[in-house]
């Protein structure tokens, strides 16, 4: 049985107040809040075995390279890896498909070459591959949305060329919530000889994902937007790929063996581990996998459609404001993107933000879509997890109706 | 829930009526200056265009934002405030404001002499916006620092 509120006793940030009125927490696109586990874990690293890994004969040092390992096999089974050595630990999302773009494409796509990306991407799936496509002479291509916001998938064929190399796709719209058909657009990209990295930065955090059903030569997710801290972040790539590819960054930790003149490289996923590795957030993002997997993604999913149902029923209460998705719950994430024409959304945020509802305000890291696509300067956007409620929804929608009134009367006061 | 008051500091009615009806709307055909303003947090964006007199005063001015109130609000009073002005007159201006976004206090000169923008300082209170606020302002000073570039 799913218990919210046995749920939300588990965050202790769900506690405060903000302007001397109750948290309501729905910015969970932007980043995810953190369980005690996590915090727990984080400060029993620091506290308990502090120590490098792979190197030393300490037990501390032992410790800390155990705890380190078993975060990394931790999320593997979580996306159903074939292995641990699949996992290449990073930063984040932008910075395992920077990985990607100037080690496998610099060495794969060339000039005259096609990398195909979606119209729905945040930018960190796009500006890399901009530079890429420059660099290299090669062109960069969109799939299109649908006008009901699910990506189009109808001309695939034409747009997936031999010359196309890579095709990179969101895996769920942080502006939309939209699901894409990630299996059925890997395998096109397959029949043309190209590889497919799919961002699962909004994917992973909630919803089961299986890299193998999927088939996805690469998969990029941060560990802050599931339960995890920030500054770690997941590079899942398949082993023949890993293999094949260069460094990223050279220097300590991912060498075999060093000579004046000359280095070989220790074996993946270390060999894209350069350096001092996050070793404490890595720890704590297993311990995040450990609550997610403990609560079931089957449920966490199922509690999201719940909710962004609830939403989209009570926000169609609200004629001043449309909103921008897929209808069907079964393609849609627990985002809701809003508008409203009289009210900028940074004026909309300003307000809840005093009744303690945060949300986001702005272009949400992609510019094109929202600008291009949605044909507005902004969005104000509500994005829900695992410990949101209906409530919360119900405050937000009083708190928009309150918006409304704020900006209607000081309108009227002059009319 | 009622909201706090502290808002409308921020929101106060003479803001709202410059968003609601900003003035000195649309850019000029052929204006002396011209800058172009974006502020890529919120997507707030401003033109702003003037004309010079003979003597090289400011004698129109024009301007086109789409934006949150705070911006396109200060955007609009600043127009209000340049006509008759030299453009050294104009950065003065511009230094005035941005020292008091940035934790001055008007003088009581300064307040005579700035009328409706001094509702403005409700702005500081909530130091997300002030960037909002200087929007229209950063631009007509990048404006004036182009025009010097061709002209001096």
């Amino acid at each position: 049985m799913y218990d919210v509120a046995k749920i939300r006793k588990d965050f202790p940030i769900l506690d405060r107040e903000v302007h001397g009125v109750p948290l309501v927490y729905l910015d969970n696109a932007a980043t995810s809040q953190k369980p005690r586990a996590v915090i727990q874990a984080l400060s029993d690293y620091y506290e308990r075995y502090n120590a490098n890994v792979h190197r030393g004969a300490h037990t501390l040092a032992i410790e800390a390279t155990d705890a380190y390992e078993e975060a990394r096999a931790k999320v593997a089974r979580f996306i159903n890896a074939p292995s641990p050595e699949n996992i290449v630990f990073v930063r984040n999302t932008t910075e395992a498909i920077n990985l990607v773009a100037h080690t496998w494409a610099v060495a794969n796509v060339g000039a005259g070459d096609r990398i195909v990306v979606t119209e729905m991407e945040h930018h960190s799936n796009l500006v890399p591959w901009q530079h890429v496509a420059r660099m290299g002479g090669a062109e960069l291509k969109l799939m299109a949305m649908t006008s009901g916001y699910e990506l189009d998938t109808s001309d695939l064929d034409e747009l997936l060329t031999p010359a196309t190399k890579l095709v990179a796709l969101t895996h769920m719209s942080n502006v939309l919530g939209t699901i894409t058909p990630v299996a059925e657009v890997v395998a096109a990209a397959h029949r043309v000889g190209a590889l497919a990295l799919v961002d699962a930065a909004q994917s992973v955090p909630h919803m089961p994902v299986d890299v193998q059903a999927l088939d996805c030569d690469f998969m990029a997710f941060s560990g802050h937007k599931m339960l995890g801290p920030t500054g770690i972040g997941v590079l899942y790539a398949k082993e023949e790929v890993l293999e094949q590819m260069d460094p990223f960054l050279r220097g300590g930790e991912m060498v075999l063996e060093v000579t004046y003149e000359d280095a070989t490289w220790n074996q993946v996923p270390l060999k894209f581990e350069a350096g001092t590795p996050n070793i404490g957030d890595a720890i704590a993002l297993g311990a995040a996998v450990d609550y997610l997997s403990a609560l079931g993604m089957d449920s966490v999913r199922e509690h999201e459609v719940a909710l962004t149902g609830y939403a989209m029923e009570r926000f169609a209460e609200l004629e001043e404001v449309t909103t921008f998705g897929p209808s069907d719950l079964s393609v849609r994430g627990g985002v809701v993107s809003f508008y409203m024409s009289e009210i900028h959304p940074h004026d909309i945020g300003q307000v809840l933000d005093q009744l303690g509802i945060a949300i986001r305000a702005g272009h949400h890291c992609a510019m094109p879509l929202v600008r291009s696509r949605l044909n507005v300067p902004a969005t104000a956007r509500a994005s829900f997890y695992l410990y949101n409620t209906e409530a919360e929804i119900d405050a937000l929608i009083d708190g928009l109706n309150q918006v409304l009134r704020y900006f209607g009367d000081a309108a009227s006061k002059r009319a | 829930m009622q909201l706090p008051s502290e808002l409308d500091d921020l929101y106060q009615d003479i803001i709202l009526d410059h968003y609601r009806s900003p003035r000195h709307q649309g850019l000029l055909d052929d204006p002396d200056l011209r800058g172009e303003g974006f502020n890529p947090f919120c997507g707030d964006q401003v033109v702003l265009t003037l004309g010079l007199d003979e003597a090289g005063r400011i004698a129109e001015v024009g301007f086109e934002g789409q934006g949150c109130s705070i911006s396109q609000a200060s955007a609009s009073m600043l127009t209000g405030h340049l006509e008759g002005k030299t453009l050294e007159e104009a950065e003065g201006l511009v230094r005035t404001f941005k020292g008091i976004m940035q934790g001055g206090e008007f003088t009581p000169e300064q307040e005579d002499e700035l009328g409706d923008i001094v509702a403005l300082q409700g702005v500081k209170r909530f130091p997300i916006r002030i960037k909002c606020a200087l929007l229209g302002w950063t631009t007509l000073q990048d404006a004036i620092a182009a025009y010097r570039k061709t002209h001096d």
